[in-house]
C-alpha cells in the first residue's frame, strides 16, 4: 500500500495541471509528455525490470495505432472498442514476436537487433499495403463527441493520458512487488542460475513482453485519436521505439518512476533545444544523443536513481549523526 | 535397503570425439550424503549439469523419486525438488542478499512477504542473517557461496546438489560450513556434493564415488577409499599407490 502513496501523489500534482492552466501550449506538450511516458513503460518493464532491450516497441505502438485507426475508417467500428482492440492487437504481436526470438534463445543485442528488425518489416509493410493507406496514411474523421473519443479542448485528453499512465505506474508497482516481477528480475540479473531456481525463464519473459507490447499500443492507440492521424513513419518509424528507451534511461532503468521523469526531462531538453537550435532540423536529436551519453555514464540509474541516492543520504542523516551513517544496514 | 532417491544409470556423455562420461552409475540413498570425488576433468561438474537438466546426456538415464527425468528442463527439476549449486557462484548481482534467496523462496511460496519471511529465515540457518541487506555484489567468497546455499535450500529440496560449495574458502570457513551442510542433511533433506576438500568430504560423506577420466573406478566408505590403490593412482600417477607401500615398509 505505501507503494501507491507517490502514485497518487504525482497523478494529483499532475492532475491539477488543467485547473491551473488553460494554455493550450502546456497541455500539449504534457500530453506528448505523458504518451511518451506510456510507450517507456512499456519498454521500462521488458527492458528496464527483465533486462531484455528492444529496439523496436514501434512494433507494437504501431500496431495499436494502425488498428485503433483502420477499424474506425474502415470498418465503422466505435472508437473505444477500437481503442480496446488495438491494445489487444499489440499485445498480440509482442507475444508472437517474443515467441519467435525467446524460443529460438535470443538475447541481448541479438534480440535488439530482432526486434528493430522486425519493426521495420512492419514499417515497410505498412507503408506498402492498401488497408494501412500506404504512403498516404490514415486519417481519423473529426467527430468532438466524447463517444467517438474526440473531445473540444485538450484538458479531456491530458485527463485520459494521465489515468492511462496512473495505471500503467500501478500496474508495474504491482508487479514489483509480486513473484512475477521477483522472477523478472532474476532473469534480468542471471537467467541460469533463475533456471536452477524453477523459474520457467522463457515463460516469465513473454508474459512480460507481451505486457509491455500492450502498454506500448495504448500509447499508440492514444496517439491516433490525439493526432486523428497516422502514417507507416509515425507508426513504425524508429523515433517511438528509441523514444521508448530513450525516457526510461534518462529517468531510471528498473524503476516505477523512472518513465513519467525521463518523459518530463527529455521532453523539456526537446523543447529547449528547439528554441536554442531554431528551425535547424535533427540538431534536437543531436542533444538527445548527448543526453543519453552523459547520463549512461554520470548517472547509470537516471534521474530517478539521483533522487533516491539523495532520498536515503538525507535519511541517513536524520536517524543517525554522520559517522554512524554507514553502519545503518548492519 | 531403503529405494534410493536418485540413481544414475548408465549415463554417457560424448562432447564431439571425446568420451567425458562413459557408462557412469551411482545412488543416493534418501536422507544421506553422497560424495563424487575425483581429479580434475574427471567429468564430475558434466554428471552434475546432467542431473541438473543442464546438459542432455548421450545415453543412459536417471531416476529421480522412481521417475525418469532425463530431459526435462532444469527448472522442472527445481519443481520437483532437485536443487543445485553452482560451481562458479551465479548471484542475482544487483539484487540483495534477501531478494535473492526470496526468489528461491518464491518456487513453494507465491505471496511475496511470505516469500521474503522465509527467505529471512534460511538466511539465517546458513549464517547470512546479518547480511541481508548487503547487495549480493558486495559479498566475499565465502558469502557468495553461502547465498548459493540459501538460495538452493530456500527451494525446499529434497535433493541438493552441492557442487564444490568449500572451493576457494580459509580452513576457518570451511570449519564454519560443515556443521551448515550437516544440519541440512538431518533436515531429511539428500545431499549429493563434489568436493576437493578431503577433510570435508571424510567428515561429512557418508558414500563416496571416486569419478577418473569419466568412469566411476571405486565406491565405499570414505575411510576405505582413500586407501584405494586405484583411487591413489588416479591422483598421483600409475604405480604411485606401489611406491608409496614399497616406501612405507622401507622405512619400518
Amino acid at each position: 500500500m505505501k507503494g501507491l502513496v507517490p502514485i497518487v501523489a504525482a497523478m494529483a500534482l499532475l492532475g491539477a495541471v488543467p485547473v491551473a492552466t488553460s494554455s493550450n501550449v502546456v497541455l500539449n506538450f504534457l500530453v506528448v509528455a505523458l504518451l511518451i511516458a506510456l510507450v517507456g513503460q512499456g519498454w521500462n518493464l521488458l527492458g528496464g525490470y527483465g533486462g531484455q532491450y528492444s529496439f523496436g516497441h514501434a512494433a507494437f505502438f504501431g500496431t495499436g495505432a494502425y488498428v485503433t485507426a483502420i477499424l474506425q475508417v474502415r470498418y465503422g467500428v466505435n472508437a473505444w472498442l477500437g481503442f480496446a482492440a488495438g491494445i489487444a492487437a499489440g499485445a498480440l504481436v509482442g507475444a508472437v514476436i517474443g515467441a519467435l526470438s525467446f524460443r529460438s534463445g535470443l538475447k541481448g543485442s541479438y534480440f535488439a537487433l530482432v526486434t528493430l528488425a522486425f519493426a521495420e518489416v512492419l514499417r515497410i509493410v505498412a507503408s506498402v499495403a492498401p488497408i494501412t493507406g500506404a504512403g498516404v496514411g490514415t486519417l481519423v474523421k473529426l467527430d468532438l463527441r466524447s463517444e467517438a473519443f474526440q473531445f473540444q479542448s485538450r484538458a479531456p485528453y491530458y485527463w485520459i493520458a494521465l489515468c492511462l499512465v496512473g495505471v500503467s505506474l500501478m500496474l508495474v508497482r504491482a508487479i514489483e512487488g509480486s513473484r512475477f516481477g521477483a522472477y523478472l528480475v532474476a532473469v534480468r540479473e542471471n537467467e541460469d542460475a533463475a533456471q536452477a531456481l524453477g523459474v520457467n525463464t522463457t515463460l516469465v519473459k513473454l508474459v512480460a513482453m507481451t505486457i509491455s507490447a500492450a502498454i506500448a499500443a495504448t500509447g499508440g492507440c492514444f496517439y491516433v485519436q490525439y493526432f486523428l492521424f497516422v502514417d507507416a513513419g509515425i507508426a513504425y518509424g524508429p523515433w517511438i521505439s528509441i523514444e521508448a528507451l530513450l525516457v526510461p534511461i534518462v529517468g531510471g532503468v528498473g524503476m516505477v518512476f523512472g518513465p513519467l521523469l525521463g518523459a518530463l526531462v527529455v521532453k523539456t531538453l526537446g523543447e529547449l533545444a528547439k528554441l536554442v537550435t531554431g528551425d535547424a532540423p535533427g540538431l534536437d536529436l543531436v542533444i538527445y544523443g548527448c543526453v543519453l551519453i552523459a547520463v549512461v555514464s554520470v548517472a547509470p540509474r537516471g534521474v530517478a536513481g539521483v533522487v533516491l541516492v539523495l532520498h536515503r543520504r538525507i535519511q541517513a542523516l536524520r536517524i543517525a549523526p554522520p559517522p554512524a551513517s554507514e553502519r545503518r544496514d548492519g | 535397503m531403503a529405494e534410493p532417491l536418485l540413481r544414475v544409470e548408465q549415463v554417457s556423455k560424448r562432447f564431439g570425439g571425446l568420451l567425458a562420461l562413459d557408462r557412469v552409475s551411482f545412488i543416493a540413498q534418501p536422507g544421506r550424503i553422497v560424495a563424487l570425488i575425483g581429479p580434475n576433468g574427471a567429468g564430475k561438474t558434466t554428471l552434475f549439469s546432467i542431473i541438473a537438466g543442464c546438459l542432455p546426456a548421450s545415453e543412459g538415464r536417471i531416476v529421480y523419486d522412481g521417475d525418469p527425468i532425463d530431459g526435462e528442463r532444469p527448472y522442472q527439476l527445481a519443481r520437483r525438488g532437485i536443487a543445485r549449486t553452482f560451481q562458479i557462484a551465479q548471484p542475482f548481482a544487483g539484487l540483495t542478499v534477501h531478494e535473492n534467496i526470496a526468489v528461491g523462496a518464491h518456487l513453494s511460496r507465491p505471496a511475496r512477504r511470505e516469500a521474503l519471511a522465509a527467505a529471512a529465515a534460511i538466511a539465517r540457518e546458513v549464517g547470512l542473517g546479518d547480511l541481508l541487506d548487503r547487495p549480493a555484489a558486495t559479498l566475499t567468497v565465502a558469502g557468495r557461496k553461502r547465498l548459493e546455499l540459501a538460495r538452493a535450500l530456500a527451494t525446499g529440496p529434497r535433493l541438493l546438489l552441492l557442487d564444490e560449495v568449500l572451493a576457494g574458502l580459509n580452513p576457518t570457513e570451511i570449519h564454519d560450513m560443515l556443521p551448515v551442510i550437516r544440519a541440512i542433511c538431518s533436515r531429511g533433506v539428500t545431499i549429493v556434493m563434489i568436493e576437493h576438500v578431503m577433510q570435508a568430504v571424510m567428515c561429512l560423506a557418508e558414500h563416496v564415488f571416486v569419478l577418473s577420466e569419466g568412469r566411476v573406478i571405486a565406491e565405499g566408505p570414505p575411510q576405505a577409499i582413500v586407501t584405494d590403490p586405484l583411487v591413489v593412482e588416479a591422483y598421483l600417477g600409475r604405480g604411485a599407490a606401489h611406491r608409496m607401500v614399497a616406501a612405507g615398509t622401507g622405512h619400518a
